[in-house]
Order: structure tokens, then C-alpha cells, then sequence
């Protein structure tokens, strides 16, 4: 498992295993690259999106949104709207003010005296970003439906747009919610767990340096493959509801529907059919949701809404979206002393389900690998009139790891010293384990210089280096930059005694049930819901491998609150980590009781009986066995059972993590940028990640894949961008350039495997590792590549222009003239230095 | 997607898409490929009454011959031009440059006609029709007329045809003798629009540029032809001397600055590309 991988793994996995048909278990079902069970629907079209769902006499509703970021509503007039052909209804936020909620949820209040503005469905007094809600239409078809909203008539009386954090914190600017006074949500200081970090630095007098930097985490979009849908049917008499709806989260979905709309929560079903991505993005409750639940209930008939992508670029949450001082102490020999982190963190106009908690996630992982005695954390939330930010890929992980391994190069660069080096002088050594950070977390277990070394000898560090340091003394005008990621991040969310200290609203356990059938088969319940992971396949290999049965008899039941009734759904790369340990416990307690029925059946003690391979047999009687399936059926027929058995093979387990798990690795990129036009290819990336026991090999390469994209897609691509009028100004594909195939590098992949201490598995979690490591690693490359040129830093995304600029004296200035600048970048000072003759002293250095 | 209600008419000759486009009155749209069209129909920018799809006029599809001149139908798809032996031998320009337009879905479906039509200075078609001196075919009720591609372009999305008249065909002079192509396309990702594209034909003679043409994309609100960078050129056999020549292509153009690029920029890259495409083109690598 640990040797490197690559797409042959599943043409070798078919030739290994020509045929897949139902047979004893073989063993090794952990740890092998099964093709994943789900693919062949998903495929072939056989799939249930939300929007291909129909209903006898099913309605479409369509949103109204608003054209302008802030604005007073005077006045919204339906009635023309009502004339159109084919339209059975269209409401204000007005007409739905008594029934659709007080406000939407936000479950993480990070501060107690949190702002916390109403956020109804759709706006009723004022519209505060382009593309909030006014108004709906419910008609016979989508074509009426969206022809209505153009009859709708709305008076707007137009405020100030706020769209830069650091203005809407000057006094006297325009407010976002007026009535809350101010645009501050909140401010969360973290001192962490060690010294404090003033006072280190001044005790190391004139042994200190400092480098300090201003990052910018710009603002994402999130872009699964299927933009949002709702359905709802109603079933009036009994006033019950089914919500099918692309979530992430069925079950808490569940519960805030109930509790923003008083529907008692045992009269709603949810279900989150087949799903095309969320990244995120679809763990919400959003306003659709409830718009399409109390419109069904008003109108007593089915509704469907589904999002279009201009809408899905509007209306859903966006990811990131940060302004982040760092400052970093180290001795002159290169010894961390600690970390003081301010963030500036957009909330967007309103608090979505865990808006508030995504940067203050990035308190604990802002110190990564690295001992320091000292940390400081300050975030300070701020209301700006545009989309909601929220979960995306990651969710505080990339953010404070980018800027760690940022300003460790910075460091290094300071001090002269390589930057591997810096970091493996300061990082925590593997025989130190389980070692307390600085920011409160215990690591359980790491090893940073096997996945270090590994990743540098597939890399060849030294011919690259060779080939970058030739190029530069030619003066070549392709250079070559080189840049290294060795992140760590915290997986599994999460323990909920710890949830519970961070004010978030509800535990972070995960369910499972495993149900042998009469005939030998089985069903497994999970409480994490798939919307592309690969759950069906990962969970059917832990089942196989723990009862003994064949991959192909273990089918796997999600997704849906009336047969998965409990669950705490899927985010956080914890679907594995919770869910999947949920899995094998439940597993264990179903052999547990067959034991005593087969030790029953055998007629023999139950301390006698062995399992293994799927049967039970009687030590040194080799004849008497009885397979799993065998004693199903037997259970079943429950004509012989020891007395007072209840006839069933049935468990349940719900596993509360007892520590987060902490995957790590080292990312190695080398990029060439063409100094003549500042265009950015990347040349080389590695990638070694350590993420504990594999179930299946091809799952995670896939999933390190698609991690990757996204991050260097953050790197060198996407951006949000919004004009000084609050205009989202990059408000489809063609401006929000997502890196497709022949933009991305070939990925050299591996691994080292340091098992998880913390769950019986000796998993970790994979699904945003690639996200979390790779944006650094990038861009330490482009910086690596232009600091000869006096460049420290490039605003993300090193478009070819900032890349140009920036060789060319213009320091990080943005692309465009509408764009609303964030301030510029600090230089940086050292040691107390001011921050312009830091700069001379790097370019005379060079 | 989820359009306004429009009217949709699928004439099979062009005769018959003439008439209908006289009979559907001035809010009506040719429908050709639809790659350009069919967003702008998706977002409800655009509220045509009628549609005249032309997929099924048979008679505007197919790359021939007449004398000198290449003739290509203006309903031939991109997939077609890339692959097209006549193209690929008297218009290479034209079939590398269209291999380069957006994924295989669009040039599957995007034809080249309907990427000249609908004139966006950002298409990467129009520069090589100024570049290679294409001359467009109009048809309309009062016959057929034929117009050079420097008075084809007019502004903006904007063209010289008439309301009344649907692009039949675009003729190109067949390039013979030592002639070397390039476009160079900058975009940051490989499906976008071009930043700034530059098509070249150049012809050399003993190791020197004789002859060269220069199409210039989105580096204003039509394609531009750099005529004294052209002029420049001849002669030209290092690469400093092709550097030199390259530096006044900006000269006189007025490019877009918008979410894409600074226009400063765009002319920045217009110089560094017109000499590497020029070079590429000329086989001239010192």
C-alpha cells in the first residue's frame, strides 16, 4: 500500500480479478482497488437527480432574485405575474412572512454575542446581494414559471454596496444590517494552549526574527458538476412531507427544517437521491428548501425548484474569502517561537448553517507540523452586501495552511536557509508522537520525514534544483520555481465533546446499522450520505472483510431519514474516519451474536467457537462449521435459538470519535513561468500523503485527483470577483475559469501509511487532502520562481498578468480596474526592521 | 434550458432561409451552430421572435475549389475545417487556428461561418479571415455579394451583412509556394476565449521573410491586421530583426481591459506573441 500508484491500478485490478462473481471470501478485501460499485448507474444514465424526479401534477417554482446588493425593497407586485398563462401562484417575502420562518439556521455561534442578522427565505425588507431572494412563481411548467418572473414588478431604493472587509470596518460605513450597528459578526481570539507570543518574542530581545505577511484567501466558488434541486410532496390530509434535495446532509437538513418551520420533524421525510458533488457547498439549509417545503404546504401540491448555474453562482454558498496577517518568530538559528494569525473573514451578507465556524476551524491548524511555544489566533467576522461564504473543500484547513507553509518560505528566505530544512529543524520528529500542539489538538501520530523523503527522491529535488539554478544564472526567460507543501490537517469532525467547547450546534457522531438478510446477504445503513465519494464500495469492503461475505453481497442503504434514520451526514473527510468505524463496530456486534447462536447451533461453548473467513467452527473439531449465511437463515427461522434470542442479526452502532485524525504529507511542485508573458505551467508535481490504512487504493487516488485540481485551481485560477457596486462581475464559466484536464499536470502520487491511533481502522481521511496541501506547494513554486526579481509574494490566482506585473515592479496588483482591491501586500519587516528596507536588502541580496 | 418562447424554422435550402428570414421581420436569428447563440438564449439576454436554423441547408456545408480559391460553406463545422485535406493544404492557418477554438464539444457543433457572423473580437476565426484576405459571401433577396474581410468586421458583435442577408460561404485565396503558419492563442485555460491570439502566414525566401500576414485577436473591438508590422518583416531572417518588427504590433490598437486583461497588457502581449508566432512560422530560432 505503500508503493506509488497510478491509473494502471485499475486495469490491473480487472486482470487480477476477472470475474466478479459471488463466491466464498478470499480475504484482503481492505486495502484493494475495487472498482466502485456505484459507477456503472452513474454511468449509464440510471441515476435519480433530484431534477429528474416527477410527480402527478408536480409544479416548478422559480426565484425572483435581486439585481443589486443592497437595496430597500419599496414595494413587490405580483400581479401580472399572476396573468401569465399557466401560473398557479407567485409570492413576495411579504406573503410568505407567516410561514416560512423567523430566520434560516446558523448552527455555529463561534462567539456569545455573535451578530446573528434574521435571514428569511426570501427578503422582505431588504435585498443585500445580488441574487438574494424576492419573490416566487409557481407555475404548470419551468418555461411559464421563468417567463412570470420577468412580470414581476419590484421598487428598490438602492443603498451602498459593502464590499471590501476593511471599509466596512471604518466607522460610518454604510451597514449591512442596519439594525445590528455595525458590520463586526464577531471577533474570536484563541491564545492557544502554550506561552504568550508577545512576551516570547520580546524575551528573545535581539535573537528574534520576524517576518510578518498579508495573505489573501480569495474568494471561490464551489461548482460541484450538479448545481442544487428541491422536490417536496405533500401529503395534505396527513400534513406530511417528502423533500428530496441534492444536500450533503439529509439528516440535519431534516432537523432545522423542522425547527425553522415549526413541521414537526417526524411528519417530514428527507432524501438526498443521487448527488452530484457538494464540495461543501451542499451542506446547507438553504432558502430554496424551505420556499419549495412551504409553498407545497400552502398549495397542497408537489413543487420542484432547480437551480440553473447562473443561479448556482449567485445563490449557493460561496468558499474562502479571507484577509490574513501573519506574523512568525523564529531564533536567528532557525527555532520556531510561535505564530500570531489575525484573519479578516467575509461572511457574506448573512450567516448560512456553519458560516461563522469555518475560519474559526482554522485556529487549530494554523501551527501545522511545527513545534513553537507560542500561538496567537484572531478572527474577526465581517457582513459584506455579497454571497454568503460557508464550507468549501477544506473549510479553514486550506486557508491556515496556506498560510503556514506560505510564510515558512518567507522564513527561510529571511533567514538564508533552505526550506525543507527550516521545516524539518522545526518539525514535530516522528518518535515524538502523540505530541500536544501549541494550538490545543493532541497529534496521535505522524511520520513527516518518511513522506518527506519519499516525496524528494520521486521528485529528484536535486536535478531540479540543478536545472532552476542553470536557468537562473542564464537568465533564461523560462524560470523555474520550486515549492514545497508539508501540511497536515485534522479529519474526522468530530468528537463531540469537542463540538460542544466550540459552541457548535449539534454532536458529531456517526450511525450505522448492519442487517444480515435470511438469505446470507446484507444491507448496511449509514448515517454519511454519498454524493460521489464512493461510499457504496468502501463501506461494502469493510463489511465483506468483517463478516466474511463477498463484496457484491453487501448493499449499502443512505441517504434517506425514513431508512437511515440517524446521522450526522457527510463533510469534513469524516464519512471513513466516523462512519466507517461506526461500520466495522456495528459489524462486530452482529458476529458477536451469531457466535452464540452458531456455538448454539454446533452445540458446542461459545469460547470454543472461531470466526474467521466468514465461518464458525469449533476449535479442534475441524467438521463442525457453520458460515455466516447459514446461520442467518437459521436466525431467521429462529426454530432454534437460545432461549430468550431475539431472531434477528441485526446491530446498530453510532461511534463518537475520541480524537480528530491528522493525515499529513509532502507536496512537491516545480512550475515554469515564462517571464515574457507571466504564464504558469506547472513542470512537476508529487504529491506523498499519509493518510493511515487504505480500504480502496483507487477511491483515493481518485479523490487525491480531484483534491489536486481544486487546489491548484485556487493557485493559478479561480476567483470570485465582485465590482465596487457588489456586482459578481465572474458570474458564469466563462469567467470563473475552472482548470479542466488540459490545464492540470500529470500527478505523481504516493504514500507512506502511519496508522491512525484513534479508531480501530487505522483510517484518516482523504477527501481534501489534495485541496488543503496543494494551493501552498504552487505557490510557494511562482514565488520561488520570481523572488529574484524582488517578489515575496502574488495575490491568488497568479494569473499570467499578476505573474508579469510582479516581475515587472508593479508588486501584486490586480487584474482589473473593477476589481475591489483588498490593500496591498505587506512587504513584510524583520526583526523590527522596516518593512521597505527588508525589501531593498532582498533585492541587493539578489 | 429554459429560453423565451421564440418561433423556430428549419428551412433546407438557402433560398428557402432567405425567404424566411425576410418573411420572420427584424427580431428574427440565424440559428447556425448554436455555440454562441444558445447561452445567450439560456440567460434570456436575447429574445428573437423567429429562429432559421440552418443545420439543415445542405447546400452551405463542404470545403471546394474554385481556381485559386478555397471555398468553405458557412455551415461547415469546426471539426470538419480542422480536418479538411484542402484546408490542411491552402489555409493550414485556418486548421490550426480552429483547432484551437474552445473543446471538441463546440468545434463538433460550431461552424465557421456562425463564428464569423457573430464577429466577437475574441473569436480566434476572424484574424486568420483578415489574415489569409478571405473574402465573405452574402446572400440575400437582392442577390449575392461578396465582401472583403477588412470590410466585413465592422464593430463589435457587428458585421457588414445586411439585416435580410445570410452568410453562404467564405472564399480563401489559396496560399502557394514556401509559406510557414502560426496562432499563437494566450488564454489561462485551454476552453477559454483568447486573451490575445496572433495569426501568422509568412512566406520566406532563401532563409528571409518575403511575405507575411498578421491577424490580430481581441485586440479591439474587431480583428486587426498590423500592416506596417507586416511591411516590417520583409527581409527579416534573425530573430532579433523579427523582435524589432514585433514591437509596433500593438501600435494604434485600442484593446478591452475587462476581468480577462489590462489592455496595457494585451498589448504587451500582442508584441511578445507577434514575434514568436512570426518566428514559429519562419522556422527562424536565432
Amino acid at each position: 500500500m505503500t508503493e506509488q500508484l497510478d491509473a494502471g491500478l485499475v486495469a490491473q485490478e480487472i486482470a487480477e480479478h476477472p470475474d466478479a462473481l459471488s463466491k466464498p471470501y478470499a480475504g484482503g478485501e481492505l486495502g484493494r482497488g475495487r472498482r466502485r460499485k456505484e459507477d456503472a448507474k452513474l454511468v449509464t444514465g440510471q441515476t435519480n437527480w433530484t431534477d429528474n424526479i416527477t410527480l402527478p401534477g408536480l409544479l416548478h417554482m422559480t426565484v425572483l432574485r435581486s439585481p443589486m446588493a443592497h437595496a430597500r425593497i419599496l414595494s413587490v407586485d405580483v400581479s401580472a405575474a399572476l396573468e401569465m398563462p399557466g401560473v398557479i401562484a407567485a409570492y413576495s417575502g411579504a406573503d410568505l412572512a407567516d410561514v416560512m420562518g423567523a430566520s434560516m439556521p446558523c448552527a455555529w455561534p463561534v462567539t456569545p454575542d455573535m451578530v446573528s442578522p434574521v435571514h428569511t427565505p426570501l427578503a422582505t425588507d431588504e435585498v443585500r446581494y445580488v441574487g438574494d431572494g424576492v419573490a416566487v412563481v409557481i407555475a404548470r411548467d419551468r418555461y411559464a414559471a421563468a417567463d412570470a418572473l420577468e412580470a414581476i414588478a419590484v421598487e428598490y431604493d438602492q443603498l451602498p454596496a459593502v464590499v471590501d472587509m476593511e471599509e466596512a470596518l471604518k466607522p460610518g460605513a454604510p451597514l449591512v444590517h442596519s439594525e445590528k450597528g455595525t458590520n463586526q459578526c464577531f471577533v474570536f481570539d484563541f491564545p492557544g494552549a502554550g506561552a504568550d507570543y508577545a512576551e516570547t518574542v520580546k524575551n528573545a530581545g535581539d535573537d528574534a526574527v520576524v517576518v510578518r505577511r498579508r495573505f489573501r484567501q480569495q474568494r471561490l466558488i464551489p461548482t460541484p458538476m450538479e448545481p442544487r434541486g428541491v422536490v417536496v410532496a405533500p401529503i395534505a390530509a396527513a400534513d406530511e412531507f417528502t423533500m428530496w434535495s441534492t444536500t450533503q446532509i439529509p439528516h440535519i437538513l431534516r432537523i432545522m427544517l423542522a425547527l425553522t418551520t415549526g413541521i414537526p420533524e417526524h411528519k417530514l421525510r428527507v432524501v438526498a437521491p443521487d448527488v452530484g458533488g457538494g464540495f461543501g457547498a451542499k451542506l446547507n439549509v438553504y432558502a430554496e428548501e424551505i420556499l419549495c417545503l412551504v409553498v407545497a404546504r400552502k398549495l397542497g401540491r408537489p413543487i420542484k425548484w432547480t437551480e440553473s448555474r447562473s443561479e448556482n453562482y449567485q445563490a449557493t454558498t460561496h468558499g474562502r474569502d479571507q484577509i490574513q496577517d501573519i506574523e512568525i518568530a523564529c531564533t536567528k538559528d532557525g527555532t520556531l517561537l510561535g505564530l500570531k494569525v489575525e484573519l479578516l473573514a467575509d461572511m457574506g451578507a448573512y450567516l448560512q448553517l456553519i458560516t461563522p465556524g469555518v475560519p474559526v476551524l482554522g485556529a487549530f491548524m494554523f501551527p501545522a507540523i511545527y513545534k513553537m511555544p507560542s500561538y496567537h489566533f484572531t478572527c474577526t467576522g465581517v457582513f459584506t452586501t455579497k454571497t454568503p461564504t460557508d464550507a468549501y473543500r477544506g473549510a479553514g484547513r486550506p486557508e491556515a495552511t496556506y498560510a503556514i507553509e506560505r510564510i515558512m518560505d518567507e522564513l527561510a528566505a529571511e533567514l538564508g536557509r533552505d526550506p525543507m530544512e527550516l521545516r524539518r529543524q522545526n518539525w514535530i520528529k516522528h518518535e515524538e508522537f502523540p505530541y500536544e500542539m501549541v494550538a490545543g489538538l493532541t497529534y496521535d501520530s505522524g511520520n513527516y520525514e518518511a513522506a518527506t523523503d519519499k516525496a524528494e527522491q520521486m521528485f529528484d529535488m536535486a536535478g531540479l534544483k540543478a536545472e532552476r539554478d542553470r536557468r537562473r544564472a542564464s537568465k533564461d526567460p523560462v524560470q523555474i520555481g520550486i515549492g514545497i507543501s508539508t501540511f497536515t490537517e485534522m479529519c474526522g469532525l468530530a468528537p463531540s465533546r469537542v463540538l460542544g467547547s466550540l459552541s457548535y450546534g449539534a454532536g458529531g457522531w456517526e450511525s450505522a446499522s448492519v442487517r444480515m438478510l435470511p438469505t446470507g446477504k446484507v444491507e448496511v445503513v449509514s448515517g454519511a450520505t454519498p454524493h460521489g465519494q464512493g461510499h457504496h464500495t468502501s463501506w461494502s469492503q469493510i463489511v465483506a472483510d468483517s463478516l466474511g461475505v463477498p463484496f457484491e453481497d453487501v448493499e449499502l442503504v443512505a441517504g434517506d431519514t425514513r431508512s437511515s434514520h440517524k446521522g450526522m451526514d457527510t463533510y469534513g473527510s469524516r464519512s471513513l474516519v466516523v462512519g466507517g468505524v461506526a461500520i466495522h463496530k456495528a459489524t462486530g456486534k452482529v458476529i458477536e451474536k451469531a457466535k452464540r447462536i452458531a456455538a448454539h447451533l454446533l452445540e458446542a461453548n461459545e469460547d470454543d467457537v472461531e470466526f474467521g473467513g466468514g465461518t464458525f467452527s469449533v476449535k479442534g473439531s475441524p467438521e463442525a462449521k457453520l458460515t455466516i449465511q447459514e446461520v442467518a437463515l437459521a436466525t431467521f427461522a429462529a426454530h432454534n435459538l437460545p432461549d430468550g434470542m431475539e431472531p434477528t442479526l441485526d446491530s446498530d452502532y453510532v461511534s463518537d470519535p475520541e480524537n480528530f485524525s491528522y493525515p499529513h504529507g509532502t507536496h512537491l511542485c516545480a512550475v515554469e513561468i515564462d517571464t515574457e508573458t507571466g504564464f504558469t505551467k506547472i513542470l512537476k508535481y508529487v504529491c506523498v500523503d499519509d493518510i493511515g490504512k487504505i480500504i480502496n487504493p483507487v477511491i483515493v487516488e481518485g479523490q487525491i485527483h480531484g483534491g489536486l485540481a481544486q487546489g491548484i485551481a485556487q493557485a493559478l485560477y479561480e476567483e470570485a470577483v465582485y465590482d465596487a457596486e457588489g456586482n459578481l462581475t465572474t458570474g458564469s464559466l466563462v469567467d470563473y475559469l475552472v482548470p479542466a484536464a488540459p490545464d492540470l499536470p500529470h500527478f505523481d502520487t504516493g504514500r507512506t501509511e502511519t496508522p491512525a491511533t484513534s479508531n480501530p481502522l487505522g483510517v484518516k481521511g482523504v477527501g481534501e487532502a489534495g485541496t488543503i496541501a496543494s494551493t501552498p506547494a504552487v505557490m510557494n513554486a511562482v514565488v520561488d520562481a520570481v523572488r529574484q526579481y524582488g517578489v515575496n509574494d502574488i495575490d491568488m490566482p497568479a494569473t499570467p498578468e499578476r505573474v508579469w506585473r510582479a516581475i515587472n515592479g508593479e508588486g501584486s496588483a490586480r487584474a482589473t480596474a473593477g476589481t475591489v482591491a483588498y490593500g496591498g501586500t505587506s512587504t513584510g519587516s524583520t526583526g523590527g526592521a522596516a518593512a521597505d528596507e527588508a525589501l531593498d536588502d532582498n533585492r541587493s541580496a539578489l | 434550458m429554459i429560453p423565451a418562447q421564440f418561433d423556430y424554422v428549419a428551412p433546407t435550402t438557402l433560398a428557402e432561409a432567405i425567404a424566411a428570414l425576410g418573411a420572420a421581420g427584424e427580431d428574427a436569428k440565424i440559428l447556425a451552430g448554436g455555440q454562441s447563440l444558445i447561452p445567450v438564449l439560456r440567460l434570456r439576454l436575447a429574445f428573437p421572435t423567429t429562429l432559421i436554423d440552418l443545420s439543415r441547408v445542405s447546400e452551405l456545408r463542404g470545403v471546394g475549389e474554385d481556381g485559386d480559391v478555397l471555398v468553405i460553406g458557412a455551415m461547415t463545422k469546426h471539426s470538419d475545417v480542422i480536418e479538411d485535406p484542402l484546408v490542411r493544404q491552402y489555409a493550414a492557418l485556418l486548421s490550426e487556428a480552429t483547432s484551437t477554438v474552445a473543446d471538441p464539444a463546440v468545434r463538433h457543433r460550431g461552424t465557421f461561418g456562425g463564428a464569423l457572423a457573430h464577429a466577437d473580437p475574441a473569436g480566434d476565426l476572424a484574424a486568420v479571415a483578415l489574415a489569409l484576405d478571405a473574402e465573405l459571401v452574402a446572400e440575400g433577396p437582392g442577390g449575392r455579394r461578396t465582401i472583403a474581410a477588412k470590410d466585413f468586421f465592422v464593430d463589435y458583435l457587428e458585421t457588414s451583412l445586411s439585416p435580410d442577408e445570410i452568410l453562404a460561404a467564405v472564399r480563401i485565396p489559396k496560399l502557394t509556394g514556401d509559406w510557414g503558419v502560426r496562432y499563437e492563442k494566450f488564454n489561462r485555460v485551454a476552453q477559454a476565449w483568447a486573451i490575445v491570439g496572433v495569426a501568422t502566414a509568412v512566406r520566406t525566401e532563401g532563409g528571409s521573410i518575403a511575405e507575411a500576414r498578421i491577424g490580430l485577436t481581441n485586440m479591439g473591438s474587431t480583428p486587426v491586421r498590423p500592416h506596417s508590422v507586416e511591411a516590417a518583416l520583409v527581409g527579416a531572417s534573425t530573430r532579433e530583426q523579427v523582435v524589432a518588427a514585433a514591437a509596433s504590433a500593438a501600435d494604434g490598437t485600442n484593446p478591452p481591459s475587462d476581468l480577462g486583461a489590462k489592455a496595457d497588457y494585451r498589448q504587451h502581449l500582442a508584441r511578445v506573441l507577434t514575434a514568436r508566432a512570426v518566428s514559429q512560422a519562419a522556422g527562424i530560432t536565432s
